[in-house]
């Protein structure tokens, strides 16, 4: 077992951050395994449904985190992004260019849709840092977290009356076969998921680690006054993440709306919330911790709503609540993160 | 400078002020809608005036929004902690409404003081004690949220207290089960709270005139609160860990226990609010607890002025104002004289959101600012301006 080391306050709280995390894997495991017995079937079904939804919000914290890693806002207004682009990615495959079925032509529209939808998430982003957010950079902390909230409530009202009051469902132009491995249903939904997530999760990966623009990304997270003496435009770095993680709420928004059909304005501060717990818990500010969480968050929420011995649906909120709540208070740098000494 | 020329502010005289303005405040709403409303002699159309742009229960209920706000700007005017699930508080209270009565637990024959007839079933404790029993449960629960959660940076705080004010109403919402127990009726809500006695007389959730009165006063007590406090040891402590709380607890402030009693002392007022509000629609509906509520009554303290008392109570019942009756009043009009058909309520998104984008950006310190938050808040300007190397001004 690692020794503990630090002042005695903090051994404390490293007894406590171990016992914690120990008698919480604990209970997981011994709820998953009652259910395994139970019906091993059912938990494939809803651990597949769960890690898709993981991915989507995968997609969605990583805006956050991003955001938060380089400047330290907590962008209320990201979730709200997502829905936007959910419901510009319904009217430009179904109202502009009035694709409905699952054929050729449908499939062009939504490979040009995630591009037009990427497209306008970083606009729209981009946007919301130069109006917003850039004037009140130096300002104290509360500024900006407070005009984060007011322009969630204005992108809401965008929503509102783009999409109207009510839920809307839209047709889905990705064909809806499954595909079985044993008795496993896989929809051709979670697929398309994969096949277009992953890959853009690993763009983004490139660009942060290996591209020039990704160096001074890092850099003006690390010192902003520093990064601008070494010749880095701050805030165009700036405006570059916000446009990378528009981007990736906009391809989310998309393969959200593909995927459940459903769009409805207040959709954007349930999941967005949801996808920040995810950055939370993965250690906001680390890119894979962001996924790695994503997809915790999705497998227990799908777990939770569709086992046999769980809370149910109408507790999803409450249980990805309840793991954010817990992670802050007893792991707030997350699972992957790394403990700074800054957290007064 | 001998110490004898130092005196300390007269703190009871320039504190007791207020009292006149608010009583003479208070005495005119009270005339307005108690007597002048009833009078048969009033022209027909300041009564309609009167009903369309501001009936009773609307001022009703921009007072118990008043008594919340007053609530939050302690913990985010005072003590500078962002709290986003205040909601939570007001669900709470509303529920200790809703418990202590009404017939809810039908099973239980419990009566203290209560306003109805000794053989009703239910538990029905007087109002006045119900608003401390409400009051407090609050307090404890801020308490038990800051606890907890308190050493966390600012915008973690918030995150938290967000996750909060989703969880408890969700609980009430879900409680008609929750393990086996109804707890709160779920969605449908508990309906008929008893009503208030004030010893002549039972108010029932008609007696606007009355209740105001009532409400009036709990925000009496609430602005004696608020600014008591401030002028106090605790009060000094929180604008201290507003300003800075590195430099506050160098000097000694202890920071839990401060920022702790902000948050109990915060929703405490929420407790008050709730339960007022429960006598005031005559029910508790779990529906009615949801997120924006919470950024209503974050927009009416940051657009009045944060820390400022009566900016809060400005920005309170303008805003409340506008979401509960002004908006859709103007767009009645707007509509008849233009002949156009525009939704005005489903503004209020666009007007909140503004508000808060709006007041940060160019005025931070709020319509009635306090100056002592003025200075902070336009701390980061000045190394702005030096940062990019412009000239001072």
């Amino acid at each position: 077992m690692q020794k503990f080391k630090g002042t005695p306050g903090q051994i404390r709280r490293q007894r406590i951050e171990r016992t914690g995390a120990i008698v919480i894997s604990l209970v997981l495991a011994a709820w998953i395994l009652v259910n395994l017995l139970k019906s091993p079937q059912q938990v494939a079904q809803v651990a597949v449904l769960g890690l898709r939804n993981g991915l989507l919000y995968a997609l969605i914290a990583l805006g956050y985190t991003l955001v938060y890693g380089i400047i330290e806002l907590i962008n209320f207004a990201h979730g709200d992004l997502f829905m936007l682009s959910a419901i510009f990615s319904s009217y430009f495959i179904t109202v502009w260019f009035k694709q409905d079925e699952s054929n050729p032509a449908g499939w062009l529209t939504f490979i040009s849709a995630l591009f037009a939808v990427m497209a306008f998430g970083a606009v729209i982003n981009v946007l919301i840092e130069r109006l917003a957010y850039r004037r009140l950079r130096n300002a104290p902390r509360l500024a900006p977290l407070i005009t984060a909230v007011g322009m969630s409530f204005l992108l809401n009202f965008i929503g509102l009356k783009w999409n109207g009051s009510t839920p809307r469902q839209w047709p889905s132009v990705i064909p809806n076969n499954d595909i079985y491995i044993g008795e496993v249903r896989i929809n051709m939904t979670t697929i398309l998921l994969l096949l277009v997530g992953v890959p853009l999760l690993l763009a983004l990966n490139f660009i942060v680690t290996n591209t020039k623009s990704g160096k001074a990304m890092r850099a003006t997270a690390q010192d902003k006054q520093a990064a601008a003496l070494m010749g880095i435009n701050v805030n165009k770095t700036i405006a570059f993440t916000f446009a990378i993680g528009g981007a990736m709420a906009g391809a989310a928004g998309l393969l959200y709306q593909q995927s459940i059909g459903t769009t409805n304005y207040n959709l954007g501060f349930q999941l967005g919330l949801i996808a920040f717990t995810s950055a939370v818990l993965g250690g906001i500010g680390n890119l894979w911790g962001a996924v790695v969480g994503a997809l915790l968050i999705g497998l227990v929420q799908g777990l939770n709503d569709g086992l046999p011995i769980a809370f149910g649906q109408q507790w999803s909120q409450t249980v990805v609540f309840a793991i954010l709540i817990t992670i802050l208070v007893f792991k707030p740098a997350g699972l992957l993160g790394k403990v700074t000494t800054e957290k007064v | 400078m001998s110490t004898a020329l130092v005196k300390p502010q007269n703190v009871t005289r320039s504190n007791r002020k207020w009292i006149i303005g608010y009583s003479i405040a208070g005495a005119f709403l009270y005339f307005v809608y108690q007597f002048l409303l009833n009078w048969e002699g009033l022209p027909l159309g300041i009564y309609d005036a009167i009903n369309r742009w501001m009936p009773p229960a609307a001022v009703n209920e921009s007072l118990v929004y008043v008594i919340m706000a007053l609530g939050l700007n302690i913990v985010v005017g005072y003590a500078g902690l962002l709290d986003l699930g205040y909601v939570a508080f007001w669900a709470i209270g509303g529920y200790c409404a809703g418990w202590f009565m009404s017939e809810f637990f039908y099973f239980l024959k419990i009566h203290f003081f209560g306003a109805v007839p000794a053989e009703a079933p239910g538990i029905h404790i007087n109002f006045w004690l119900v608003l401390i029993i409400g009051g407090f449960v609050c307090a404890f629960f801020g308490a038990l949220i800051g606890a907890p959660t308190l050493r966390l940076k600012s915008d973690y705080l918030a995150l938290v207290t967000l996750g909060f004010g989703e969880i408890i109403p969700q609980i009430f919402f879900n409680g008609e089960n929750f393990f086996g127990f109804n707890i709160s009726n779920g969605t449908k809500g508990i309906v008929q709270v008893d009503p208030i006695p004030v010893g002549f007389k039972d108010l029932g959730p008609f007696d606007f005139g009355w209740k105001l009165l009532i409400f009036l006063f709990l925000a009496a007590v609430m602005v004696f609160i608020s600014l008591r406090l401030r002028r106090g040891r605790l009060g000094r402590a929180w604008l201290a860990i507003r300003e800075d709380e590195l430099a506050a607890s160098m000097m000694g402030v202890p920071l839990m226990r401060t920022k702790l009693l902000s948050y109990a002392v915060g929703a405490f007022a929420g407790g008050l609010g709730g339960v007022a509000f429960a006598t005031h629609v005559n029910g508790v509906y779990a529906e009615r607890f949801n997120f924006a509520i919470s950024i209503f009554l974050l927009a009416m303290v940051v657009l009045g002025g944060m820390g400022n008392v009566w900016g809060v109570i400005l920005g309170a019942f303008v805003l409340s104002w506008v979401n509960g009756n002004g908006l859709s009043a103007f767009g009645a009009l707007y509509n008849e004289r233009f002949g156009t058909e525009i939704d005005f309520a489903s503004f209020t998104f666009l007007l909140f959101g503004l508000v808060l984008i709006l007041m940060m950006l160019f005025r931070r310190e709020g319509l009635l600012p306090e100056s002592r938050l003025k200075l902070v808040l336009h701390e980061g300007d000045i190394d702005e301006r030096e940062a990019s190397g412009k000239k001072a001004r």
